[in-house]
């Protein structure tokens, strides 16, 4: 594996409690992984891990460049946007508040405003609500605008965890489909966390499956989405 | 009737005051969850300094720039290295360190300076114009200049990227973080602007009630007060907690109960705000999660 | 080290402390043993508002005014009813009980921040209060009331100032025993399960309410019988002895001794008495510099105080293990996040 991020013996703890156990995995430039796994088998974590929100030792390299020991913003200013679970929207600003906070590490105005006009084009229905505080927003709202705020960060590298919680199905799917587009066209690797093990296989190149911290399965996502004991032991489905 | 409406405008006069102590507190408290207890005495301590230059034969306004500009600046050092380490220490602790800076910016000034009182001038013209006695020049340059700061803040923190980060960092760190934004340096610039809002505050109220080391300890309360009646999260809440409060103050004490008890009806307020709504009359209702 | 010896050792260490502390005036002066009585009467002080800050979780920066009320009523009582000296330790602890508990009520709704913010405006108002027109026939007004020293009784050939050590002395043992056997009780325990996880205790059956007030009303107690016994010593009681710096100076007692513990009291007593006495040969100003510096350096490099740094030295001398329960645990802060116990 060699190319946009390269995790080797991931460990983590909140506190003395260890959660991951050394994982290994990885991600090509403008390629799509995903971890799957049940609840508390530390995929959230591992996305924590990357962006420096917990304890973590290991090797984590992104672009080559060694992070496991920078802080969340230095990790951010590198160019990779996390999308967090709960969403993380900042409730009392509104939208394009929201937007623009997504961009303060950015110095090119031009940019800034042509990314602002493109995430609008994927998510019209925040243009609509641009002055509106963003805590006043519709969960899937919240979700495009927490992914529409990572991205306004230029992001090589975008962290989602978990985008489909709490959403009817066809927002998830309207907003799958933007994925899919964003790194089809901005060449944007993700690396996505998801229960929903269907919709991350259909989008993803490579899976890993995740067990009390440890990663039971790696491969093409392909492969997973096909294989029955797997998808039906572990997938639920 | 003539003393009712010089009490309310002498009210408002002091009120600004408040305001601007209750908004230095409310923007510490917005960023930290923490109550600034030596925010009076940052306050007292920039108005010596004032003095101090004003002495060396600065003119006022240098000195006030100069004042506030060090105030900044020393609210930033004392983020920086005194509250940072102990950032995720327990209430009791952060408590006693506020009430300790409190005490050496206390002393330091008595040092310094004496306990003597000091007078300190007004850079606005003795006799009062406009207003047929109501209201001294002072006291409409005070309201003045605190709209006019209250302005200057309004509009850093609406309209520029870096107020923008600011709230931002205020309100959601973690998320902040994740967007590149450095926290640390956000909370420390809060402290600069906190104090230097503080030190206005200081240089326009010492003319009047004259500058000592203890000047603000008063002041302090009816900043709380008022930044309690307002809504601590809220920094309109904690403006307008404080002209509410300067007139209260000036009421109550001309028609009910005199000026002897004045600092009482603060903490009556005080007490009263946070046993009844205490998110003021502004600020948010918090439920905490049991 | 069994916990039977281990008991032991500290009666031991208790009992020879007061042994020696018997001793002293003996070969103290006059002024001396004042200053010493002082000590006292400030460790009475501290242990109360160790009750409600260190073991109750309830932050005071007013207690000060507790001391008032009670040095006010002593004085008041002595001066307006020629009552004596003795008699009105008794009358002060009750009334301050009840100011306390009083106060405790509205304070119920308040935590951590609100509270300490609560009592400091507390303190703040408490000489301004104190100098009110109309209870100047009590008061004395600014001016405050000035009492006689009280003799030693049974014209005993010792001098006044050791006759009042003795007294004093005397109280704090009743004062330390008492709250000892408090806290070593079920009502200790409440206190601290309050101050820890206050949910847990309410589903545990614990009325929070009524031991939190009562927490108060106690702590406000022993400051008030400290105050009485402050006045009776200084023989002077007025407004501006008792400014909001006296409620720090409490705060910095509690602090430098050591939260949560008992001889903790002791150690700040000592520091609220003597510091000032050294430190104002250097400046009005230094006194309060030096609490200044002993508050901040205090949290940074040793939270558990004099005490406690004592008690963790004496713990690695015997034993592998260390009682966290003995150490002040923190408090949860209004963010939520809920610490990790230290071990």
């Amino acid at each position: 594996m060699s190319g946009l991020l390269e995790v080797r013996h991931l460990e983590a703890s909140y506190g003395p409690t260890k959660v991951l156990h050394g994982i290994d995995f990885g991600l090509d430039a403008g390629g799509i992984a995903t971890i799957l796994g049940a609840n508390g088998a530390g995929k959230t974590s591992t996305l924590r891990a990357l962006s420096g929100l917990i304890r973590r030792s290991g090797e984590i390299r992104f672009q080559g460049d060694r992070i496991d020991g920078c802080a969340t913003e230095d990790i951010a200013r590198r160019g990779i946007a996390h999308v967090p679970d709960g969403r993380g929207t900042f409730v009392d600003l509104t939208v394009e508040e929201n937007l623009r906070v997504g961009a303060y590490t950015r110095r090119d105005s031009a940019g800034i405003a042509a990314d602002l006009d493109r995430v609008y084009g994927h998510f019209p229905r925040l243009a609509e609500r641009r002055r509106q505080q963003a805590g006043t927003l519709s969960g899937g709202e919240q979700q495009m605008l927490a992914i529409s705020r990572a991205l306004m960060l230029r992001p090589k590298l975008l962290l989602l965890d978990e985008p489909s919680f709490g959403l009817a199905p066809l927002v998830v799917r309207e907003i799958f489909d933007i994925l899919r587009a964003i790194n089809r066209e901005q060449k944007v690797g993700i690396l996505l966390v998801e229960q929903n093990a269907n919709l991350a296989l259909a989008l993803a190149d490579r899976a890993y499956l995740l067990e009390t911290g440890m990663v039971v399965i790696a491969g093409p996502a392909e492969e997973l989405s096909r294989d029955e004991t797997i998808r039906r032991s572990y997938l639920g489905y | 009737m003539e003393l009712f409406w010089q009490q309310v405008l002498s009210g408002l006069a002091t009120g600004s005051i408040y305001a601007s102590l209750a908004l230095a507190l409310v923007m510490i408290y917005q960023a930290t969850h923490l109550v600034n207890f030596a925010q009076g005495e940052m306050a007292m301590f920039s108005t010596y300094i004032a003095w101090a230059l004003i002495q060396a034969g600065l003119p006022y306004w240098a000195a006030f720039v100069l004042t506030v500009a060090i105030a900044f600046v020393g609210g930033v050092a004392i983020e920086r290295i005194v509250i940072r380490p102990l950032e995720s220490a327990n209430v009791l602790s952060l408590v006693i360190v506020f009430i300790g800076l409190l005490v050496i910016f206390n002393s330091v000034a008595g040092w310094i300076f004496t306990y003597t009182i000091k007078t300190f001038p007004s850079p606005f013209p003795a006799e009062a114009r406009f207003t047929h006695g109501y209201i001294s020049a002072h006291e409409m340059g005070m309201i003045a200049v605190v709209l006019v700061v209250l302005a200057l803040l309004f509009a850093f923190f609406r309209f520029t990227s870096l107020g923008l980060a600011m709230r931002a960092a205020a309100q959601n760190p973690i998320s902040s973080r994740l967007v590149g934004i450095r926290v640390g340096w956000m909370l420390a610039l809060g402290w600069g602007l906190a104090a230097a809002v503080g030190a206005v505050a200081g240089m326009m109220v010492a003319p009047i009630i004259f500058l000592d080391p203890n000047m603000m300890s008063g002041v302090l309360l009816y900043g709380f007060a008022a930044a309690l009646l307002g809504g601590i999260d809220n920094p309109v809440g904690a403006v307008v907690g404080g002209f509410i409060v300067g007139v209260m103050e000036n009421l109550v004490g001309a028609f009910v109960i005199g000026p002897d008890l004045k600092l009482t009806v603060a903490l009556v307020l005080i007490i009263g705000v946070l046993v009844v709504r205490p998110a003021g009359l502004l600020g948010r209702r918090v439920v905490t999660r049991v | 080290m069994t916990p039977g010896s281990d008991h032991r050792n500290r009666w031991g260490v208790a009992a020879t402390a007061v042994v020696l502390a018997c001793a002293l005036p003996l070969v103290l002066s006059n002024y001396q043993t004042f200053q010493l009585t002082l000590a006292l009467i400030y460790a009475i002080a501290l242990f109360g508002l160790n009750l409600l800050t260190g073991y109750n979780g309830q932050i005071s920066l007013g207690h000060g005014a507790f001391y008032a009320i009670g040095a006010y009523t002593a004085a008041i009582l002595m001066d307006h009813y020629d009552l004596p000296y003795w008699a009105t330790i008794v009358p002060a602890g009750v009334v301050c009980l009840g100011a306390g508990f009083l106060f405790g009520l509205p304070a119920l709704r308040l935590e951590g921040l609100y509270l300490a913010l609560a009592t400091f405006a507390l303190a703040v108002c408490t000489p301004q209060l104190l100098k009110y027109k109309l209870i100047e026939k009590w008061t004395g007004g600014v001016q405050g009331i000035v009492l006689l020293k009280p003799d030693p009784p049974l014209d005993l050939p010792i001098s006044a100032d050791r006759w009042l050590y003795y007294f004093t002395l005397a109280i704090t043992v009743l004062a330390f025993l008492f709250g000892w056997n408090l806290l070593r009780g079920r009502t200790g325990r409440a206190l601290v399960a309050i101050r820890d996880h206050p949910i847990a205790a309410e589903t545990m059956g614990i009325n929070a309410a009524l031991y939190k007030s009562l927490a108060f009303g106690v702590s406000a107690m022993y400051t008030g019988i400290a105050g009485a016994l402050g006045a009776i010593v200084v023989q002077f009681v007025a407004p501006d002895s008792f400014s909001p710096f006296l409620s720090i100076s409490f705060l910095v007692g509690v602090v430098v001794g050591g939260l949560a513990s008992i001889s903790g009291a002791i150690f700040g007593g000592l520091v609220v008495e003597f510091i000032p006495n050294v430190a104002d040969s250097i400046s009005k100003a230094a006194p309060w510099a030096i609490y200044g510096i002993f508050l901040l350096g205090f949290m940074y490099l040793m939270p558990s105080g004099v005490a406690g740094a004592l008690r963790v030295l004496a713990m690695r001398k015997t034993t592998r293990q260390t009682q966290g329960a003995h150490v002040a645990p923190p408090l949860t802060r209004s963010t939520g996040e809920v610490p990790q116990k230290s071990q």
